[in-house]
């Protein structure tokens, strides 16, 4: 066993946030029983849409497929109780803002019968690389960081790469959220066997597990399985903890010391991270058979009387979840799906839990009041940035919609943490500000990309329209010059040769 | 259940602009105290004059921009502006000279430029430079400091009110009997004809470092200033690169001839320097943002306050300091706009490949 390490790199600015995990975590992971109803989205990742593969009227079991993944960057989902298919229909989804999403609503019949498996299991030892990531694809699985970007594609892609370090994410740096911190001192041996898979799949002999500092009961869980796997490509990395430590391209950054560059990847510093919960999900599915169906959410926040962490089917409404807890306090304002900093308000909790879903916070609306005022550029805002932006700028120029200089400040690299937001004495929405913007840039650029393919295709046009032109007239000037290589002589023999011709014809 | 939707992060904010100005006046009381004990109520007369003439011109600004008055005045911004104003100026000030300099700054300076955050000049030093320039004679009238063994008339409260009113001191009063030349005009004018520093450092005016009375407002600045470092309503940059930009030139200055030049402590001491350095400086509307700039820009303003008290016509030159850095901010902000993470990375992988 390797004692937990803490040579780290630097961060810039980030915050010391209150953790406010001590309720959720006092108690062990409850099991929310299969509901009614389940509704299960049909695309749950970030990529091409997945396509159903179901009927609505018909009987699935668990672990069934019923949408298969739609393209390069796709991934499968699977039935998470037996039941009937009773409708494929919009619902609210907690993904798309305000939005619905195609959903499939399945009736649960209690009897929670699993689908027999077509493959039996055998060592994942035995499995050549591309086959393994076959396997995972079919598992359905995503990263459950909350990005869902599908984990089969991820390591495909990194596997090609030259890699040094898988990093497992177990950092979780927001406030209230806990669950992979209860999956770390719960099912430690299921993350550290994921591990060792991803490590075969990927063909690396090193992994760090980067937990933060303030859980101390999950380092102790994980180093306590460690020992007994006697495994040493696996270290535990100890980070600070500062928001966003967790953050895919600020973890790398404090593990390896090593920035990862703009626009890029963290392959492209030899690394690839993985979410504890993701190496978990794995495990289950390529040494248990069972896809990815279900996960710990983290049911939380000043509006839940009694917080924890719970482990759901996918597809369960948060009504449902909420209600299993023992239901909301009073006056309870806003329905947070994620944690304070990123989550995704949603205006009704009809909305189900889907593989990205790694909190349902409940709030009072006690927090975040006051009102916008000017900025009086303290700068408290690039302290805090963990990008070294220049927040105070950028929303200078959002404001003036100066994308050119937008773009020379760096909105591109935000990465949304609300850092900037929090500390601004002048309780400007930076954040929200900085998405529009980038949104409207996105929007932008493809009104470029349309308009240049525009231009392409008039500039062909014309082009080709020019070239027949230019053809013609050669063919004419040839017709004439070779008139004129003749001589008159020829042109008195046409004329006569025509003569007699309409004479013979007469 | 229905719930009301909002954009992330969910948190309370941490800071408010009125609680750091707040925090901002309250770190100017024990100065304020010392100041009063020191040279008599005159300052308590110049804050009410001023306070009034700012929120009333931002008022009738807000007024002519079709805004809400509450706004603007709940921010506190303006009573700073008034507040350090009046520290600025003499104990014995005529109200309209306080009140020109309160409606200049903020008015012009502060208001045409778009209101707060988007004013170039610190509106206090913008309207003092006015004045200075307007009603020199006023602002070079310094009453004597209350310290025991000089000769010593105690201003009083009518008297305070005679003169701001009028202009001119009750007629039993002369101008000599309660004024001496200000320790900066002292050693301006000794050094000017001829005396050592030493010489003019013996007249009994002279305090440690500053001149007696004038350098225990400089300290309960210094510690006020302390005070917000530590509740980080202000960093330690600008302050940093002020005390550098001016003891640099200052200790070599004097290190080559100590006769014609004044201490490096002298000029920490006296003047605005501490004002300055803590209040004046590092307003944030008008100062650098980046770390890196803000010393710069705190350095810039050290230096020049040095090169025109020791250079120049003026006895001090905070404000003038001040105002030209302001001019420098943006040129700062642009040429040390800080690495983005991630950006140096694809120069170098560019270069690898």
């Amino acid at each position: 066993m390797s004692a937990p390490t803490f040579d780290l790199g630097n961060l810039h600015g980030g915050l010391r946030l209150p953790a406010r995990k001590d309720k959720s975590t006092a108690q062990a992971i409850q099991h929310v029983p299969v509901p009614q109803q389940l509704v299960i989205p049909i695309t749950q990742h970030v990529g091409n849409p997945a396509h159903p593969v179901v009927g609505i009227g018909e009987r699935v079991l668990k672990g069934q497929l019923i949408a298969e993944s739609g393209g390069p960057i796709s991934a499968p989902v699977h039935a998470s109780s037996s039941g009937k298919v009773v409708a494929i229909e919009p619902w609210p989804v907690s993904r798309r803002l305000g939005g619905n999403a195609p959903c499939i609503v399945i009736e649960c019949d209690g009897e929670d019968s699993a689908v027999e498996l077509s493959e039996a299991i055998v060592p994942f030892e035995t499995f050549e690389q591309d086959i393994l990531f076959q396997k995972i694809l079919q598992g359905g699985i995503v990263g459950l960081g909350g990005a869902v970007f599908p984990t089969a594609q991820k390591l495909m892609h990194a596997s090609i790469t030259p890699l040094e370090h898988l990093v497992l994410n177990g950092v979780e740096c927001e406030p209230y959220i806990s669950c992979d911190d209860m999956l770390m001192r719960e099912q430690a041996d299921e993350i550290l066997a994921g591990a060792q898979i991803l490590m075969h799949a990927l063909g690396v002999e090193h992994c760090f597990v980067a937990i933060e500092s303030d859980k101390p009961e999950a380092i102790h869980a994980i180093a306590e399985e460690m020992a007994k796997l006697q495994d040493d490509r696996i270290v535990i990395k100890q980070v600070p903890t500062i928001y966003p430590s967790g953050a895919e391209d600020q973890l790398v950054q404090l593990v390896t010391n090593k920035e990862v560059p703009s626009g890029g990847l963290p392959t492209d510093v030899g690394c690839v991270v993985q979410n504890v919960a993701t190496a978990a999900a794995v495990y289950r599915w390529i040494c248990k058979g069972e896809p990815l169906i279900s996960r710990v959410t983290t049911v939380t926040g000043d509006g839940i009387p009694a917080p924890m962490n719970v482990f759901a089917r996918i597809g369960t409404t948060a009504a449902d979840i909420v209600n299993f807890v023992g239901g909301y306090t009073e006056n309870v304002r806003h329905l947070v799906i994620g944690g304070l900093m990123t989550g995704k308000s949603v205006t009704n909790d009809r909305i189900p839990l889907v593989k990205a879903t790694n909190c349902i916070l409940v709030l009072t609306g006690a927090e975040r009041t006051g009102k916008e005022q000017p900025c009086i550029r303290c700068g408290d805002c690039a302290s805090a940035c963990p990008v070294q932006l220049l927040p105070q700028q950028l929303f200078w120029y959002a404001c003036a919609d100066n994308e050119a200089k937008l773009r020379s400040y760096g909105l591109m690299d935000c990465i949304e943490c609300g850092c900037c937001d929090l500390v601004c004495p002048s309780h400007i929405p930076l954040t929200a500000d900085f998405k529009m913007a980038k949104a409207r840039m996105r929007e932008l650029e493809d009104e470029v990309a349309r308009a240049e393919r525009a231009r392409d295709r008039y500039v062909a046009h014309t082009e080709r329209l020019e070239k027949e032109q230019l053809l013609r007239e050669q063919q004419l000037d040839a017709q004439k010059q070779a008139a004129r290589d003749a001589g008159p002589r020829a042109i008195a023999d046409i004329i006569e040769r025509s003569n007699k011709g309409d004479a013979d014809g007469e | 259940m229905e719930f009301v939707r909002r954009d992330a992060p969910f948190m309370a904010p941490t800071a408010s602009v009125p609680a750091i100005m707040r925090q901002v006046l309250y770190a100017l009381i024990p100065a304020a105290i010392v100041h009063v004990w020191f040279f008599g109520p005159g300052l308590i007369l110049n804050m009410l004059i001023a306070v009034t003439f700012c929120i009333g011109g931002e008022s009738a600004m807000m007024v002519a921009r079709g805004k809400s008055i509450g706004d603007a005045i709940g921010d506190f911004s303006a009573v700073v502006t008034a507040i350090i104003l009046a520290f600025a100026l003499p104990p014995l000030t005529p109200w309209w000279v306080t009140a020109t300099a309160a409606l200049f700054g903020i008015v012009v300076a502060k208001h045409l430029y778009g209101g707060l955050g988007f004013n170039i000049f610190n509106p206090a030093m913008a309207g003092y430079v006015v004045v200075l320039v307007a009603f020199p004679t006023y602002l070079n009238f310094w009453t004597v400091p209350r310290i025991g063994d000089i000769d010593y008339h105690y201003v009083d409260l009518f008297e305070t009110l005679h003169y701001t009113l009028t202009g001119g001191l009750p007629e039993y009063l002369t101008v000599d009997a309660v004024s001496r030349a200000s320790p900066l005009d002292a050693v301006k004018s000794g050094l000017s004809t001829m005396h050592t520093f030493a010489e003019i450092d013996a007249n009994p005016m002279m305090g440690n470092f500053g001149g007696r009375g004038w350098e225990w407002i400089s300290n309960f600045i210094l510690l006020g200033g302390i005070w917000l470092m530590m509740k980080r309503i202000i960093r330690w940059h600008i302050p940093l690169g002020v005390f550098g930009g001016l003891l640099v030139p200052s200790i070599i200055m004097y290190a080559i001839e100590s006769g014609a030049n004044a201490s490096p402590g002298f000029y920490l001491f006296s003047g605005a320097t501490m004002l300055c350095a803590f209040f004046v400086a590092t307003d944030p509307v008008s100062a650098a943002t980046s770390p890196k700039g803000r010393l710069i820009y705190g350095a810039g303003i050290g230096f020049l306050i040095y090169a025109i008290r020791r250079w120049g016509s003026y006895a001090d030159g905070v404000a003038f300091a001040v105002i030209i850095m302001n001019m420098a901010a943006p040129a700062i902000d642009y040429i040390t706009k800080p690495r983005i993470v991630g950006h140096i990375w694809r120069e170098k992988s560019r270069t690898g490949e």
